[in-house]
């Protein structure tokens, strides 16, 4: 990833801060002939088909992993070198073949054209570069993760999903036109589906990957509804035509026009997608028990890249969101609100990889939060840099979960630190812990400084609260977590093995059971494809602090990959900014005297301090005076103190049980209330119509009764009664 | 031209020659009848196929007189083949009715009823 940072000064020779957007490149795109880039989705496709061909031949080696793992880096090394060549050279577009092409009349808005193209500007870049690295690690340490299952054939059936997912992503962030954005949004969401699901013989997966599926139809449905709104009201689909419809608006607006309530609601509407796929608050429930899924799969869908979705989806369309101030509104206050949420419950969860999931929601809710306050350049260098240690986190989470055999209670691992062999997976988790902490000078200090800071200078419906309420919460990520930090990794060595044996052939651990001390188990330590990906990670997550530094002018590396797309051009409606507000767009700065008036430079300050509050009451409430892995006295004590308060933390809110109380049980009674007239009524019906030919035919039945003699009579009968009738009629 | 009618009349037999049509007709209707009344009033299987020949013969008399009456040969071929599958017919139905003897060990009819044929 070095490599990548180091070449960024190239990439900004072509950025001019021109105003109000007519300058910019979406209305004259340049047609790239770099077919080659069609690449980036193609091989993780081909690799997805070959695994599937290898499940149905019985393949039991390794071969589908090290397949997809071929094939994602040399999808990564097509996208890196596609950067190095195109990344400063404003939007590509490569036409890969026609997809849909329908036209019902010669006027504008008239023919709806879909092609299978790529979109390609440095926000397409910024996301393809992390996704397609981010996958062949985490791909090479599932190599190793999930060989236990080679024998039954799912090994070869999880790579085949994992690479499909990787093409459903690319498809998502490289589509040129918002139907194919929404064929990659379907199929992530399937893949999700699928790998959640990947323990199928699990009730609970199975459930899990349902309700994944279930809560994202909800988002999806918006997403689909804006989609069909865009095309009604920009005639088109494709992203350089809306841009360049975009433009015009813009330009209106700049001149003092109004915006349409339909364009008004078509952020709205994209916004719930958003919601769903990112599981911010009325829909994040899906992500917590999304974890059932291989660990693995936690880290690149439910944390790294399938999450983020929803950020590049509002990022992609900030300008239309520009457009519609409250609609910023509702996504920084949802954002700010989830982050809150997310921590409290992640504060009381003893699942190390349900508080993952919970700080991922949190996290992600920084994230919209940074995009209301319309700091895209903060949403986007978040993502980047929580797709680095989230991934570490959980992938260190991860090489627990297989050495303890399936062990992910925090009461019942203690002190891993000193046990020989884990020393990598200690520092991995350390260092994840620090950046998700905000420690000062790690990568996440930094990406959420921006967001943070930004949170205060913008103008908006109570910002300054909600910056406030961010700052309580980086507090309580610094806290929970160090809180598993300080429990799983510090302390006293202590582990009880979990009942079902994920990690190790079962004979061994049976043979070990001479029920002494650790009852005979003997974890296993990590071998070397998750070394080696952890080790990856550990300086990828430190590394993700160096584009902060590069190109100040921009606010980073990725400030001014943001700035070039078509995230960087914003017009906002209302006139509280004023112009010049406004032709900076995003990077709106407060132009006040001192130190306390800047919010960019007392907020390292703040947030550092807070972070720090934060890990030290970890330690004192967890570490000191702790004697055993279940139990640490200041932390129970304080827990039994304020009883209602941390039980309304570990159950969550009681969200799940509110849904269940409004939708799933109304369902479910109206449910039962169809079957029963189904059974009545349809039913009835049916049986009405098939009971009519019985009754007729138990009447005639005696009739038949096998004697020659009475068919004979009959018969006889018959002919004596036609001939008297033409006997009485001649 | 000849009248048909009284030239077949005129052709029978001289020693039978008070025997008319309708003496044909009526030894025609006995054999049927004796049929009839023996397949509804007999079990035997093989009584009963006997009375069912007796029918068939009953009509194949007719149809000869018939035949006779208006000088046209079609009703005597008709017999004639009549007879031709009849016999073959016999042979089969009487190696049924062996084999269904041998299954039940009796040729009531009855005994398979439960077919409900």
């Amino acid at each position: 990833m070095i490599s990548v940072m180091q070449t960024i000064p190239a990439t900004l020779a072509s950025h001019a801060p021109a105003a109000a957007g007519a300058a910019h490149a979406p209305t004259a795109p340049g047609d790239s002939s770099a077919i080659w880039l069609i690449l980036i989705p193609l091989l993780p496709l081909v690799s997805s088909i070959l695994c599937g061909i290898y499940r149905a031949w019985g393949v039991t080696s390794k071969l589908p992993g090290y397949t997809t793992v071929l094939a994602l880096a040399v999808s990564f090394i097509v996208t890196l070198t596609g950067y190095l060549s195109f990344g400063g050279a404003g939007v590509q577009i490569v036409h890969g073949f026609q997809w849909l092409n329908i036209s019902w009349g010669e006027a504008h808005g008239q023919s709806l054209t879909a092609n299978f193209s790529l979109y390609i500007d440095s926000l397409t870049w910024l996301w393809m570069l992390f996704v397609t690295g981010l996958a062949t690690l985490i791909a090479l340490y599932s190599t190793e993760y999930m060989s236990e299952d080679q024998k039954n054939g799912g090994y070869a059936r999880y790579f085949s999903f994992f690479s499909l997912f990787v093409f459903a992503m690319s498809c998502l962030v490289m589509g040129d036109n918002l139907l194919l954005l929404y064929l990659g949004w379907e199929g992530v969401g399937l893949c999700s589906y699928l790998l959640i699901g990947y323990y199928y013989t699990k009730p609970a997966a199975v459930a899990a990957a349902k309700k994944a599926f279930i809560v994202n139809r909800i988002g999806d449905l918006g997403l689909a509804l804006g989609m069909m709104l865009a095309f009604v009201e920009f005639g088109s689909l494709e992203f350089s035509e809306i841009f360049a419809r975009v433009a015009e608006i813009q330009a209106t607006v700049a001149a003092g026009g109004h915006v349409s309530w339909q364009i008004e609601a078509i952020p709205l509407l994209l916004m719930v997608g958003a919601f769903g796929k990112s599981a911010q608050l009325p829909l994040y429930v899906w992500l917590p028990d999304a974890m059932e899924g291989p660990t693995p799969v936690s880290a690149l869908i439910h944390a790294a890249t399938m999450v983020t979705a929803g950020v590049y989806l509002i990022a992609r369309f900030l300008p239309l969101f520009a457009l519609n101030p409250t609609s910023l509104a509702i996504v920084a206050w949802v954002g700010g609100l989830t982050a809150l949420l997310a921590a409290t419950i992640g504060m009381s969860q003893f699942d190390i990889k349900r508080v993952m999931a919970y700080s991922t929601v949190s996290q992600l809710g920084y994230m919209f939060l940074g995009l209301g306050v319309l700091t895209a350049t903060g949403a986007a260098y978040h993502v980047f840099t929580h797709a680095f240690f989230k991934a570490t986190l959980f992938l260190s989470c991860g090489a627990v979960m297989h050495g303890f055999a399936g062990q992910l209670d925090l009461r019942k691992l203690s002190g891993l630190r000193k046990l020989k062999g884990w020393g990598i997976v200690t520092l991995a988790m350390l260092v994840g812990c620090l950046c998700l902490a905000g420690f000062p000078f790690t990568s996440g200090f930094f990406s959420k400084d921006m967001i943070l800071a930004e949170a205060f200078v913008t103008q908006g419906p109570g910002y300054q609260a909600l910056g406030i309420l961010a700052l309580i919460t980086a507090g309580m990520t610094a806290y929970y977590s160090f809180r598993v930090f300080f429990r799983v990794f510090c302390g006293p060595v202590e582990f009880h093995p979990s009942d079902d044996h994920h990690g190790d052939s079962e004979e061994e651990h049976e043979a070990h059971e001479d029920a002494e001390g650790h009852h005979g188990f003997h974890p296993h330590a990590p071998g070397w494809a998750i070394n080696l990906v952890l080790m990856v990670l550990i300086v990828g997550s430190l590394a993700a602090a160096i584009p902060y530094f590069v190109d100040k002018e921009n606010h980073g590396w990725v400030g001014g990959l943001v700035h070039d797309s078509t995230a960087g051009h914003l017009v906002l409606p209302t006139v509280a900014h004023g112009a010049e507000d406004a032709a900076h767009g995003a990077e709106a700065v407060a132009h006040g005297e001192g130190f306390w008036s800047d919010p960019h430079k007392w907020m390292y300050y703040v947030s550092g301090t807070i972070g720090f509050i934060g890990i030290g009451l970890a330690w004192l409430i967890h570490m000191t005076r702790r004697t055993e892995a279940a139990t640490a006295p200041i932390a129970d004590g304080l827990k039994n103190a304020m009883r209602p308060v941390s039980t309304w933390c570990e159950r969550k809110w009681y969200v799940d049980e509110f849904y269940d109380i409004i939708f799933r049980y109304p369902l479910k009674i109206l449910s039962h209330l169809f079957y029963l007239l189904d059974q009545l009524l349809v039913d009835g019906l049916v049986n009405f119509a098939g009971a009519v030919p019985r009754m007729l035919g138990r009447s005639l039945r005696p009739s038949q009764n096998g004697l020659l003699q009475s068919y004979a009579v009959g018969m006889g009968g018959g002919v004596a009664v036609i001939l008297f009738i033409v006997w009485i009629l001649l | 031209m000849i009248d048909t009618a009284l030239f077949a009349q005129a052709a029978f037999p001289e020693l039978m020659g008070g025997i008319t049509l309708y003496h044909y007709l009526f030894v025609s209707a006995a054999m049927f009848g004796l049929g009839v009344i023996g397949f509804l009033a007999r079990r035997n299987l093989i009584i009963m196929f006997l009375c069912t020949e007796l029918m068939f013969q009953g009509a194949g008399i007719a149809l000869i007189a018939f035949s006779r009456y208006w000088m046209n040969a079609t009703g005597q071929v008709f017999v004639i083949f009549v007879l031709t599958i009849a016999a073959a017919e016999a042979a089969l139905a009487l190696g049924l009715v062996v084999y269904l003897f041998r299954r039940r060990h009796t040729l009531d009819a009855q005994a398979w009823a439960e077919l409900s044929g």
